[in-house]
């Protein structure tokens, strides 16, 4: 078991590991997202309360849910670079970083964009969407430091503490909707109890979270791919990779 | 299917947030694999040069 997380944790068993495994992770995002969006719009009945406005639902949840999971992983990752200094959690730190934020800007557009119809406002200073706000700036904050450190180690060790001391913020976005007087609902899905939510309204949903998360880890097999071949570029095995790649396609 | 368009006169709402992902999902997916195209490409171009300045 060691022995394979130690393989798995060298740049160039990961890159060709995250080469093969791309296409698959993307092409079953592609179907989970399909079934889901399918499930969605056209099969889940209309709310009582929302009418059909609610199956924005399945776009604003899983995109919300993808930019708490990516900046938990962003901040693992960054810890385990700067405790054991490993160059491979970097590299995972810095590819997450990017489609993090892509997944923050959708969950509060989505999420504007439903307030209108529902709250009468596409935006308050309301403590669920405001720590929200805060996650893009964490993101866009961990992006541009990394862009204004040209030395790849310094960047590496600041946007890592950036990305720890940002941590805080999680447990705000998730609670926020108990501690404070949010106007946003509460859970439905992730609390001790049963979801509230049916069964024709919750599978949609479900499979929507899936195909984000694989989506997710598509994108990153691409992007670690990226911050590997930059940091390792006058390795040796990096001209023997991209020599077998070039004669392959 | 017109009934189905219509989103009980949340159209404009629905359809909007779901092409907005579509696009921004998109975009990501197609620029992460541009720059990695792109990376792959410089640092073939710098092993090259590296290998003729060394003969």
């Amino acid at each position: 078991m060691w022995n394979w997380f130690h393989k798995l944790a060298s740049p160039p068993h990961f890159y060709r590991i995250a080469s093969a495994f791309e296409p698959w992770l993307l092409w079953l995002a592609i179907a989970c997202m399909l079934t889901g969006a399918y499930g969605g719009l056209v099969l889940a009945p209309a709310d009582h309360v929302q009418g059909d406005g609610f199956r924005i639902i399945y776009v604003h949840v899983p995109a919300a849910f993808l930019s708490m999971f990516s900046y938990a992983l962003m901040a693992v990752a960054s810890g385990i670079g700067l405790i054991w200094r490993m160059k491979l959690a970097f590299s995972v730190a810095a590819a997450t970083a990017p489609v993090g934020a892509a997944f923050t800007f959708l969950a509060l557009v989505t999420g504007a964009i439903w307030g209108q119809p529902m709250w009468g406002s596409y935006w308050e200073w309301d403590p669920r969407l405001t720590s929200e706000l805060i996650l893009l700036f964490l993101f866009l904050g961990y992006i541009f430091l990394r862009q204004a450190l040209a030395e790849t180690r310094q960047a590496d060790r600041a946007s890592g503490i950036l990305a720890l001391v940002g941590v805080v913020n999680l447990p705000i976005i998730h609670y926020s909707v108990e501690w404070w007087n949010s106007i946003h609902q509460g859970p439905s899905l992730i609390k001790l109890e049963a979801p509230s939510i049916t069964t024709d309204m919750l599978w949609p949903l479900l499979a929507m979270i899936i195909g984000y998360q694989l989506l997710f880890l598509a994108i990153l097999m691409t992007s670690v791919r990226t911050q590997v071949l930059q940091r390792e570029q006058n390795a040796r095995w990096i001209t023997e990779q991209l020599g077998t790649e070039n004669i392959h396609g | 299917m017109n009934e189905f368009l219509d989103m009980g006169g949340y159209a404009k709402y629905v359809w909007s947030t779901y092409s907005i992902s579509l696009i921004v999902l998109t975009l990501t997916v197609v620029l992460c694999k541009r720059t990695l195209t792109n990376t792959r490409k410089r640092v073939l171009r710098r092993q090259a040069s590296l290998k003729e300045s060394q003969t």
